[in-house]
């Protein structure tokens, strides 16, 4: 408790003392973390190289250890086994108050009895910063994150999505080296889900600041990550720009996380696999025999003759285009995405065709 | 209409015998202590402030000093060392919890009596070592007080996240003190409160303990001056109960208000 965090001295190129930081970012890197719950592995030596200024997510279902991860790189858990470095320092043995980092929960954690202002100000109040320049800086966070107008306010009167908000301003205040988001965005309805989101990328890329976040929701890793670590099973399964993941998922986990994808049968034949009687290249390593293909609803379209004879199940308007899911005649469910003009009902007959597209393949079970 | 609900007549019959079971015995020993004679007066109320009698009441004077010591020594092994123990338990060793639950509510099945024969020879050694002063009484009844200051603060744990609350002042760069006294304790004020107003009204009431230990406190006097006048006694007795009364009324007027306080 004696040596307080070093706040690093900024450039005041700019009115908000905030925005002068940009550009400054810190490495951050996971090695060989392994986790263990009693008996119970969690993480099974995790790696993971995030670059200074870098936006990755971890991405993966409930229980695979993304949070865990995080909060190993927050110091709220020990690992077994491991280092984690910040900006080239192994902080394995730093505890969370000296470890630099801004945080946002998945639960509402603003400090129930301090006004905006003073739950914003309390990092840099434990940092020894006087109290009118704690207060300057605040107010700020909180015109960057366009709820400065709140400040006097207590959480109780704020709705979840401005909570949220002046829980990433108090995070972003003191100009941290590395800012953790742990769900932030799933108690939120959708909309302001999407926006808060949004936000958090547009404040991320004028700080700066390198992120890593947690979440479940594969769209909302997909919009605003520069890469994306998909995990399963305390390990990560594949790492890359959400482009990648989504066109070239090096793994059926993958495949079937991000994006929307129908399991169709097919034979692999070495490099390609046999789907419907197209000849498609394989994403993955060549194999054969009996597989199942993940196909892209995208890479699917309705055709008047040839192709597969399907019926329509249902058939959903989505705006620009449709999103009809079929029944093929061996029982097979497939989403077809296609323009809105052509339109389908319940239980019109339909013929279906599949694009020549990279696709990813899991033997059948 | 709700079916089950007692009628207005039941309600009304219920509330007359609750009210007059309360009543009753405080109205007879108010209307004993404004006897004098054939009639009434306020001349038992009017001798506390006599100075012949004062010899007389001297022991009531220090009892009630003395319990007054108790009640902040109480308060402070409440405060200062069974919320700091919960809020431990609650982050850091959570499954020692049912454990802990069942120790701290313990003392509520055991009778002071029984208590007492467990407690004197400690005490023999407690004289030994920090002399026979009233406020040692405290350690006993900082165990007679768990339970009730238990379910107080706990009530106020459960009602706040505080593992989040306190993972979150961490991840600001506040330490394990400040965590504590700026995040947690705040936020618990409620059931501190409730806590150390219990406490206080539980020192205030105990007499078994105080009295086979031979301590002189507030209760154990009352029983002294009421051997010589028994009208003092009823006035004492009075008084107590209103102090505790209002005591009642604080903490639940403490539990509505709602934490809000800027850090300034």
């Amino acid at each position: 408790m004696t040596s307080p965090i070093p706040v690093r001295p900024l450039p005041r190129t700019s009115e908000n003392s905030l925005l002068a930081d940009a550009g400054s970012g810190t490495r951050v890197e996971f090695r060989g973390i392994v986790k263990d719950y009693g008996a119970t592995r969690v993480l099974h030596g995790l790696d993971l190289d995030i670059a200074p200024g870098e936006f990755v997510s971890l991405l993966g279902p409930s229980g695979c250890g993304k949070t865990t991860a995080l909060r190993v790189l927050a110091g709220l858990e020990q690992a077994t086994d491991g280092v984690v470095m910040l900006g080239g320092t192994d902080v394995s043995a730093v505890p969370t108050n000296k470890r630099d980092i801004g945080m946002v929960f998945q639960s509402y954690s603003l400090f129930p009895h301090l006004r905006v202002i003073d739950n914003t100000a309390f990092g840099l109040l434990r940092r020894k910063v006087a109290k009118p320049e704690a207060v300057r800086r605040s107010h700020d966070a909180l015109a960057l994150v366009g709820l400065d107008h709140l400040a006097d306010r207590f959480p109780h009167q704020l709705s979840g999505g401005q909570q949220q908000r002046v829980a990433l301003a108090r995070a972003l205040v003191t100009e941290p080296r590395v800012l953790l988001l742990d769900e932030p965005l799933s108690a939120l309805d959708a909309k302001v889900r999407v926006q808060l989101r949004d936000e958090i990328r547009r404040i991320q890329l004028r700080l700066g600041i390198t992120t890593v976040f947690v979440t479940h929701d594969q769209e909302e890793a997909l919009a605003v990550s520069d890469r994306i670590a998909v995990m399963n099973a305390g390990r990560i399964e594949q790492i890359g720009t959400p482009e990648e993941l989504y066109l070239h998922p090096a793994t059926p986990g993958v495949a079937a996380f991000v994006g929307l994808s129908s399991l169709v049968s097919g034979v692999a034949e070495g490099s390609s696999v046999r789907v419907w009687g197209e000849v498609l290249p394989l994403a993955g390593d060549a194999m054969t025999g009996d597989v199942e293909v993940f196909v892209r609803p995208e890479n699917v379209r309705l055709v008047a003759a040839d192709g597969v004879e399907a019926t329509v199940l249902e058939s959903t308007f989505l705006g620009s285009f449709r999103r009809t899911l079929v029944r093929t005649a061996d029982g097979t469910h497939v989403r077809v995405q296609h323009p809105a003009s052509e339109r389908v009902e319940f239980d019109d007959r339909v013929r279906i065709a599949i694009d020549p597209e990279p696709v990813s393949v899991r033997p059948t079970a | 209409m709700n079916r089950l609900a007692p009628s207005r007549a039941t309600r009304l019959v219920i509330g007359i015998l609750v009210g007059a079971f309360f009543v009753i015995p405080m109205l007879s020993t108010f209307l004993y202590t404004l006897r004098d004679g054939d009639g009434f007066s306020l001349v038992h109320w009017a001798a506390l402030a006599d100075p012949e009698k004062a010899s007389a009441y001297a022991p009531i004077w220090v009892g009630l000093g003395n319990s007054l010591v108790l009640a902040v020594v109480t308060v402070a092994i409440v405060l200062f060392l069974l919320a700091p123990t919960m809020i431990l338990v609650h982050l850091r060793f959570p499954r020692l919890r049912p454990g802990f639950e069942f120790l701290v509510l313990l003392p509520i099945s055991i009778p002071a009596i029984v208590l007492v024969v467990g407690l004197a020879p400690i005490y023999r050694e407690i004289g030994r070592m920090l002399g026979t002063g009233a406020w040692t009484l405290a350690f006993a009844y900082g165990i007679t007080v768990l339970p009730f200051a238990y379910r107080a603060i706990q009530a106020s744990i459960d009602a706040v996240d505080i593992r989040t609350l306190s993972e979150a002042a961490r991840s600001l760069g506040a330490g394990w003190g400040a965590v504590v006294v700026r995040v947690i304790a705040p936020n618990l004020r409620p059931g501190l409160l409730a806590a150390s107003l219990i406490s206080v009204a539980v020192v205030l009431g105990e007499f078994t303990i105080a009295s086979l230990l031979n301590r002189q406190v507030f209760q154990t006097a009352l029983v002294v001056v009421k051997n010589t006048d028994g009208y003092a006694a009823a006035v004492f007795t009075l008084l107590a109960l209103a102090f505790a009364f209002v005591l009642l009324i604080v903490i639940g007027l403490a539990g509505r208000i709602r934490v809000g306080k800027a850090e300034s």
